[in-house]
């Protein structure tokens, strides 16, 4: 067992302030980065205010172990008037999360940028980037639902620049980033209108402060309105079957360098969000939230695990077949939610930090291949594993692990799932889990008989070994993935702590 | 690291280890082909060691992680287990001699991949025989599919390449759908699923419960073949002969009701197996299969898939063995894996090297081979007359062991069904080897060979090794089932 309560990770004085160091790091360092002079210092910019972010992420791991939540009173305004942050169990495993993720991310931008950005855009690139960490590392940490959508609106335009930068390697980046922007607006407007009608009825916008006022309403058709709202404005920015349209265009042509930061965090910060509001700002008792739960969240989730991992079967391409599969993935993450058991919610919560890692690898790995090769089908990729054998290894770590492996940290996140499932006694999950599961088996199988088994076509585009700055990031998230799979005591206590955050006072 | 722990490593590593090592020498066959046979050996000192020990009281006992509340990878050997290992270890080298013969004579590509996927299979089948819980056998039971997958579609064409596809989708699928849910159900129902004497789950499930997991975890081990999961064995005998043996007789449908087996004896135990009307439903499945499958065996003319289908049936009889009330079969079944394994590999080595010496592979075309083939033959005749069950071969043990424990639980179907089946086998087992050896009815000559000097001289030696063992297993019947006595739960 590993103990956080005595995990130090800062000196004191910065971890009084760490709630907002951690969110204001990456904005300091988006500003210089934009304003920096060559595209290596606003790199280096880059690594650090990622690091710091990460440094603060961590203390603050120690913090709420100890204290069990912290807030800080932005300015020292107290809420409910104020702004406040509001850091719990569930926030510090997605800080932690999204952090780490814009730290490898940054790192493996250093030597892969200039395959997919041009070269005068590198620093307003690092600058966007930067500013769509702060964004999630806000919405993980904020205590205010209308903040929440000012930080959701801050990652996102960040993100749709970004996704459109990859107009270099294939121009298709431009109609997902402008398909992206539309639906991620109504996604953002459905849920400040849904804010709206909770503010109304209400008078605020704190969570806790609304949570508390919630309890004592009856559920009247505003409430209900607002709710519904918020879950389907965030189900959009979610990708919660079936308003994912938008994710695979944007998965698909985005530079290499947000497709692993995107895949790692974005539809994942909007699940936190709303778990958040599912579970925690709408009292357990609320008729509504439950019949959503059962009705609505856990069918929609089992559509999302099976209809999406077909159309990840049938896929030719290979970043298309990945974000198909992250559609479905962040069905099995809905579904152990659904079980709303804190065996469930931590399952799921499991799977959601599992899920990051693993697509994280896979991402990279591709993104280090396509330095050399402008490899977009499956069949494009055969004969991979004999020109550049580190990065196939990493990929295939990563695809193992998604397919559910055993010794990989992907199985342990099934296997948490079907517990969880059997549990609550939820036997159709169970069925949905395994069947969603052979069909992973199926694209992955797909993937690595390409890159391992099939000979290169003679005459074809021969594959490069990824530089030493992308193989080193790439292959610690690769050794995570089976690090985790033999000792998965980290993620767990997060994990458990989070979903005892998220239902503590429920179950 | 103490003596037993240290043994389980090697047990793992060795296999492993000489894998890498048949990778990397894969350009010189001669240096490739020496490492295999050394490893085998070793490997099998290593069994031989573990063996005595677990017979002498000290079982090899060996943690190796906790990755999360609840869920060890971790080892430990018993009686049952260290008879697989060593079992699987001494096939291993007789397998590896006949493949040597084989894979020359008939010139195969691909060599380094198919000895590197076997040492890989055997690491497999170490895990599995020395798993300490169901978690940690899991892990190795998958490892096992995918090292085979590359043997069965060995040929690479269209039959193999289909008939790899069924393979790992029946196999991972019952897997995912049917085995692991069984395990996480017993891992909620237990707290563990560490394979208990006397039967984990004995006092902790309700009957539906029970039912339901027996179920799961039977015909989610899907190697054992068992009805309607057995359509990937008789698939899978497009693979060349040395990789039949193997999946018959060494590894997967030895793991199969090697699972089977621990499953009954370890997680149920005799009252929970006793009490269960599951049990019943499948002693009901496995008669039939043994049945069914013996007549589809008479009705087969290519001598492979023959045997292939021999190998369902004989499998249900020790599904059906680890099924009796009261464990009165355990212990028979054991035995019964252990003979059918030495029988089986027998009869799939003599189909390969009458291949590989005439090219002949339907029964129709044996007829009069005999006289050019002699020893193969006669081999092969003791063989089939040991997976018969007469004497002097082992195989009448074993089979008068299981026949009498059905008459004893008065389980009729069961018993009438292995009768019956036994007495089909007389019928389309013996006459391969008959027709062969006596003088030919009617005036066609009997194929000549297509490689001079026929049978490969390591092919040769392989078979009647393994004939050999048919009978001095007849012998020590005996010591083998007083080894196993413990795992019925009861003092020695």
């Amino acid at each position: 067992m590993i103990s956080f309560e005595t995990l130090h990770a800062a000196p004191p004085a910065l971890v009084a302030h760490a709630p907002v160091l951690m969110v204001a790091a990456p904005l300091i360092a988006a500003c210089a980065a934009a304003l920096s002079p060559s595209a290596r210092t606003s790199w280096m910019i880059s690594v650090t205010g990622s690091i710091f972010a990460a440094w603060m992420a961590l203390a603050l791991v120690g913090e709420v172990a100890r204290r069990g939540a912290v807030d800080y009173a932005i300015g020292g305004f107290a809420p409910p008037l104020g702004i406040a942050l509001h850091i719990d169990g569930l926030s510090v495993l997605m800080a932690l999360l999204v952090s780490s993720a814009g730290v490898m991310a940054s790192l493996y931008s250093g030597h892969s940028l200039a395959a997919d950005v041009r070269a005068e855009k590198h620093t307003l690139f690092q600058s966007g980037f930067l500013l769509c960490q702060t964004g999630l590392l806000g919405l993980v940490s904020t205590g205010d639902a209308f903040n929440a959508f000012v930080f959701l609106e801050v990652s996102s335009i960040g993100t749709y620049a970004l996704v459109a930068i990859g107009e270099k390697r294939d121009r298709r980046a431009l109609p997902a980033a402008f398909n992206y922007l539309i639906m991620g607006t109504i996604g953002a407007t459905f849920y400040v209108i849904g804010i709206g009608f909770l503010y109304a009825a209400t008078g605020t916008l704190n969570m806790a402060d609304m949570a508390a006022r919630l309890a004592t309403l009856s559920d009247s058709s505003v409430v209900q309105a607002g709710f519904a709202f918020v879950v389907v404005g965030l189900g959009i920015k979610a990708a919660m079957f079936p308003l994912h349209g938008w994710l695979p265009g944007a998965y698909s042509y985005a530079p290499s360098l947000i497709a692993i930061f995107l895949a790692a965090t974005a539809t994942k910060t909007s699940i936190y969000l709303m778990a958040r509001f599912v579970f925690d700002v709408f009292p357990n008792g609320a008729a509504f939230g439950q019949g959503f739960i059962t009705s609505v969240l856990a069918p929609l989730a089992a559509a999302a695990a099976i209809v999406c991992s077909l159309q990840a079967v049938f896929e030719k391409e290979i970043r298309r077949v990945l974000a198909f599969s992250s559609v479905a993935q962040v069905g099995f993450i809905l579904l152990g939610l659904s079980l709303a058991s804190v065996a469930g919610a931590s399952a799921g919560l499991f799977y959601l930090a599992a899920h990051a890692l693993m697509k994280m690898t896979l991402f990279m790995a591709l993104g280090g291949l396509a330095i050399s090769l402008g490899a977009r089908r499956i069949d494009e990729l055969a004969g991979v594993a004999r020109d550049a054998p580190w990065s196939a290894v990493a990929f295939g770590v990563g695809a193992a692990s998604l397919a559910g492996v055993p010794l990989t940290v992907g199985f342990l996140a099934k296997w948490r799932l079907i517990e969880a499932a059997l549990q609550s006694g939820q036997i159709w999950i169970v069925a949905v889990l395994a069947i969603a599961s052979l069909l992973t088996l199926l694209y992955v199988g797909r993937m690595l008989e390409a890159i391992f088994f099939r000979p290169a076509p003679a005459g074809a585009q021969r594959a490069r070994e990824a530089p030493v700055g992308v193989l080193v990031p790439l292959l610690v998230l690769a050794g995570l993935n089976i690090w985790f799979g033999l000792d998965a005591s980290l993620p767990e206590q997060l994990a458990n702590a989070a979903a005892r955050a998220l239902l503590g006072g429920a179950s | 690291m103490s003596t037993g722990e240290l043994l389980i490593f090697l047990a793992l590593v060795v296999p492993l280890f000489a894998a890498a090592a048949i990778y990397a020498v894969g350009r010189m066959p001669d240096v490739r082909e020496t490492l295999t046979i050394v490893a085998c050996i070793v490997l099998g000192v290593i069994t031989i060691s573990m063996f005595m020990r677990v017979g002498a009281g000290d079982p090899p006992v060996w943690t190796v992680a906790r990755p999360m509340a609840g869920l060890e990878v971790a080892f430990r050997l018993e009686p049952l287990g260290a008879l697989f290992a060593l079992m699987a270890s001494v096939l291993w080298g007789v397998n590896s001699l006949f493949s040597i013969g084989y894979m020359r004579g008939k010139r195969e590509a691909n060599q380094t991949r198919f000895y590197m996927c076997f040492a890989l299979a055997m690491f497999a089948v170490m895990g599995i025989a020395m798993a300490a819980n169901l978690f940690t056998l899991f892990i190795f039971y998958e490892v096992l599919t995918f090292s085979t997958y590359p043997l069965v579609t060995h040929a690479g064409d269209v039959r193999a390449r289909r008939a790899g596809r069924i393979y790992l989708a029946m196999l991972v699928g019952a897997s995912l759908v049917l085995f692991l849910p069984g395990i996480i159900g017993v891992q909620i129902a237990a707290g563990t699923t560490a394979f208990t004497p006397g039967g984990l789950l004995s006092g902790r499930v309700d009957a539906a419960t029970g039912n339901a997991l027996l179920l799961l975890l039977v015909f989610g081990a899907a190697k054992a073949a068992l009805m309607p999961l057995h359509g990937w064995l008789p698939g899978a005998m497009v693979a060349p002969a040395p990789v039949s043996a193997m999946l018959h007789a060494v590894a997967v449908v030895k793991a199969g009701v090697f699972v089977i087996l621990k499953v009954s004896a370890y997680i149920f135990g005799p009252n929970l197996i006793s009490a269960l009307p599951a049990a019943t439903w499948l002693l009901w499945i496995a008669a039939g299969t043994i049945v069914i499958a013996s007549v589809v065996a008479m009705t087969k003319d290519d001598l492979k898939a023959r045997l292939a289908w021999s190998t369902v049936g004989q499998l249900a009889y020790i599904t059906s063995a680890a099924m009796l009330p009261a464990a009165a079969g355990l212990v028979a079944g054991g035995l019964h894996m252990l003979v059918h394994a030495f029988a089986k590999i027998t009869l799939f080595m003599c189909a390969g090297a009458i291949y590989v010496a005439t090219g002949a592979s339907k029964v129709s075309e044996m007829g009069g081979l005999g006289r050019s083939m002699p020893v193969v033959f006669s081999c092969f005749l003791v063989g089939a007359l040991c997976v018969i069950g007469l004497p002097p071969f082992a195989g009448m043990w074993s089979k008068f062991l299981l026949i009498s424990a059905a008459f004893g639980t008065k389980e009729w179907f069961t018993a009438a069904a292995m009768i019956v089946s036994s007495l089909l086998g007389l019928l389309y087992l013996a006459p391969v080897a008959l027709r062969a050896l006596l003088p030919p009815v009617g005036d066609g000559s009997p194929r000549a060979f297509i490689r001079p000097g026929g049978a490969p001289g390591p092919a040769v030696a392989a078979v009647v090794a393994t004939s050999i063992g048919c009978v001095v297993l007849f012998l020590f019947a005996d010591a083998v089932t007083a080894y196993l006595a413990p795992i019925t739960g009861r003092a020695r």
